[in-house]
């Protein structure tokens, strides 16, 4: 049978390896021989297990949405990754790999952040173990998520500012992996997403994967299955979809819907809709589809979420989209703001603007009314308060 | 028969007496079209060998200074295609070794055999891509290489383990290029100690292919230092900076300081 997990190269189909310069070759060399056996050790499953539980508040609830069932006509689960610490799916990731890297001897952490949730999850479980932390992230993104950059200087970390490219996500990124280079062997870098050069994209996803794992034994709890109809998730990098979608890739009766940022529309120059709008290419270290000019430089995405804002999809993602087996949704920012406040006003739960997104398919898709869907709730509005704020005029 | 050619005139240089000079400078910078202006004046200041810098929007291995030059370049509208018009009548005015360093995603958009071909056909004599791994320049691209002559140059830095540089050895032809440092470009000035060490460690494993050190070189000094154990070293951001402040003009003045 077809898998669509990666493969003993580091593949995803045609999408994935390491296309890193050899200055990172030790260090993911390193990662690469020892990520599997580490996670397998008794002591880290514990370990891990343990502060899941009792530090993130796992396993986080399944709840059965039944005022936006009646109001879209299917049966509509929302998985709360909203309510873990620090307000998002993203600690699930850097629990893991902060445990990965005491494990391999490290001295220092850094790590890249666009809207700072995975910075402050970084500083966060950095504070918990006492290890040293540098967060990247670019200029113009500390000046709009200032209240993310102070949580993480209250956490200890140092911000540096990317001050190159466009200094938002992307150019964050890239001085991460210069700081990497320039520190081959005392310091860990935390990738936030699914993304850059093998192993990291299987390595975050399976940090990611106790998302579709709780969903499994939840959703068989309440309905008799561990399978849904449909697992729908909001992509930018795409760790939070990894992570939803994880238990099920290989599952042809759980459908897979993919929701990408298509900004102010996809075809405007302001998207951020990389499975309508890349190609084939290489970006940070990973081959994958991502959004570039005919003669190969990476161009800059757009969308009114941050967490959305980025030129590439993990190459998971790029393969879901190539092989047919993901079905890819691209949703406007307005579409997604009107989603947002429904679901606040309908739930009473005020979800990020990333996972807004999710909420809008309703208006591109129709569900049978006696679908299962599982919708992701990757995270939760306070982070995005202004921006709503500002948009709706509140 | 490209291809005869192409191996003599870097094994040619390499064979010869001396130390080998090599620069590096971004195509399109400080000006669009100074990419034939520079290779000119490289070449009779007495420079050994010139790498063509390709210009990509994020390059990871780079320092400030090249990133800099390569965003200007970029704003410049230097491209792939242009370069190569750039350079199609250079073989008419220069015979000493030029390589193209740059990523690999615009090569890849170009497409990989086009740009093999174009390079052969304006007397390129080999390619510098560090984020093309070994494993997948073996498996997928060698062959187009070899066809059109073109060497693949590798790096090595002071953390690759004895057993890859063999690997990287055998996989080579023309040279290994040093990084002198666990370092981005133009991060390091001077070298102590452990680059001593480092290169007379890498010396000592008497590789087939000749050494040529590049990363944290900048003068005399670190020229001389570098070369001590090996066959010569590569100049990059120290250059770029002399064009920044000095401009195309003042490349002599630059180069004699070197030697």
């Amino acid at each position: 049978m077809k898998s669509y997990q990666v493969d003993n190269n580091g593949y995803y189909g045609i999408f994935g390896g390491a296309y890193i310069p050899e200055m990172l070759y030790p260090n993911t060399e390193e990662l690469r021989e020892n990520y599997l056996s580490i996670m397998e050790e008794p002591e880290f499953k514990r370990e891990f297990q343990q502060l899941l539980q009792d530090y993130v508040g796992r396993p986080t609830p399944l709840y059965f949405a039944k005022n936006l069932s009646e109001e879209y006509k299917a049966k509509i689960y929302l998985k709360r990754e909203d309510l873990c610490h620090t307000g998002a799916h993203k600690v699930n990731n850097t629990i893991g790999q902060i445990l990965l890297a005491k494990r391999l001897g490290k001295k220092r952490i850094i790590a890249e952040t666009g809207a700072g949730q995975h910075g402050v999850a970084t500083a966060t479980v950095c504070a918990l173990m006492g290890i040293e932390c540098v967060v990247y992230m670019g200029e113009i993104d500390i000046a709009r998520q200032a209240p993310n950059v102070a949580r993480m200087k209250m956490l200890g970390a140092e911000v540096k500012p990317a001050l190159s490219g466009s200094r938002t996500l992307k150019d964050a990124t890239n001085e991460a992996i210069r700081d990497w280079i320039n520190n081959p062997v005392d310091t860990h870098y935390i990738i936030g997403s699914v993304v850059g050069p093998h192993p990291y994209p299987d390595m975050v996803a399976r940090f990611q994967s106790v998302i579709s794992e709780e969903i499994q034994s939840q959703l068989l709890e309440k309905e008799g299955s561990c399978n849904p109809d449909y697992v729908i998730a909001c992509v930018g990098g795409g760790s939070n979809a990894a992570g939803a979608y994880y238990h099920y890739l290989d599952n042809p009766e759980v459908g897979i819907i993919a929701v990408e940022a298509a900004g102010k529309g996809i075809y405007t120059g302001e998207s951020a809709a990389t499975s309508a709008l890349g190609k084939v290419g290489i970006i940070h270290g990973s081959k994958t589809l991502l959004m570039q000019t005919d003669d190969g430089q990476i161009t800059e995405p757009y969308s009114i979420s941050a967490g959305l804002d980025y030129p590439g999809v993990g190459p998971m993602h790029a393969n879901l989209f190539q092989s047919g087996r993901g079905e890819f949704i691209s949703i406007t920012d307005k579409e997604a703001m009107d989603a947002g406040l429904r679901v606040s006003q309908l739930e009473g739960i005020i979800p990020a603007i990333e996972t807004s997104h999710a909420f809008a398919i309703f208006k591109h898709r129709e569900f049978n009314p006696d679908d299962i869907l599982v919708i992701n709730l990757s995270g939760r509005g306070d982070k995005d308060l202004q921006t709503y704020i500002d948009y709706f005029d509140l | 028969m490209i291809q005869h050619k192409t191996m003599n005139r870097i094994a040619d240089k390499l064979g010869q007496e001396g130390k080998i000079l090599s620069i590096y400078f971004t195509a399109g910078y400080p000006s669009l079209n100074d990419t034939e202006k520079i290779i000119t004046t490289l070449a009779e200041n007495g420079v050994d060998m010139i790498e063509i810098g390709l210009p990509f929007s994020d390059p990871l291995a780079d320092g400030p200074t090249i990133q800099a030059s390569s965003t200007i370049a970029l704003k410049n509208g230097m491209h792939s295609g242009l370069l190569f018009d750039q350079l199609k009548d250079i073989r008419s005015k220069v015979d000493i070794p030029l390589i193209i360093m740059g990523y690999f995603n615009p090569v890849l958009q170009y497409g990989v055999e086009e740009f093999c071909s174009k390079c052969a056909e304006v007397g390129i004599d080999g390619l510098i891509l560090p984020d093309l791994p070994l494993d997948v320049y073996l498996r997928e691209y060698k062959e187009i290489f070899d066809r059109y002559g073109l060497l693949n140059i590798f790096l090595i830095t002071p953390q690759t383990s004895e057993e890859r540089i063999r690997l990287i050895d055998d996989a080579s032809n023309g040279f290994i290029y040093m990084v002198s440092s666990a370092s981005t470009t133009g991060a390091k000035t001077g070298f102590g100690e452990e680059q001593t060490s480092y290169f007379q460690r890498i010396a000592a494993m008497k590789l087939k292919n000749p050494l040529i050190v590049g990363f944290g070189i900048s003068n005399s000094e670190t020229f001389s230092l570098a070369t001590r154990n090996t066959n010569g070293a590569i100049i990059g951001s120290a250059f770029i900076k002399h064009l920044t402040e000095k401009g195309v003009a003042s490349i002599s003045d630059f180069i004699k300081r070197i030697r």
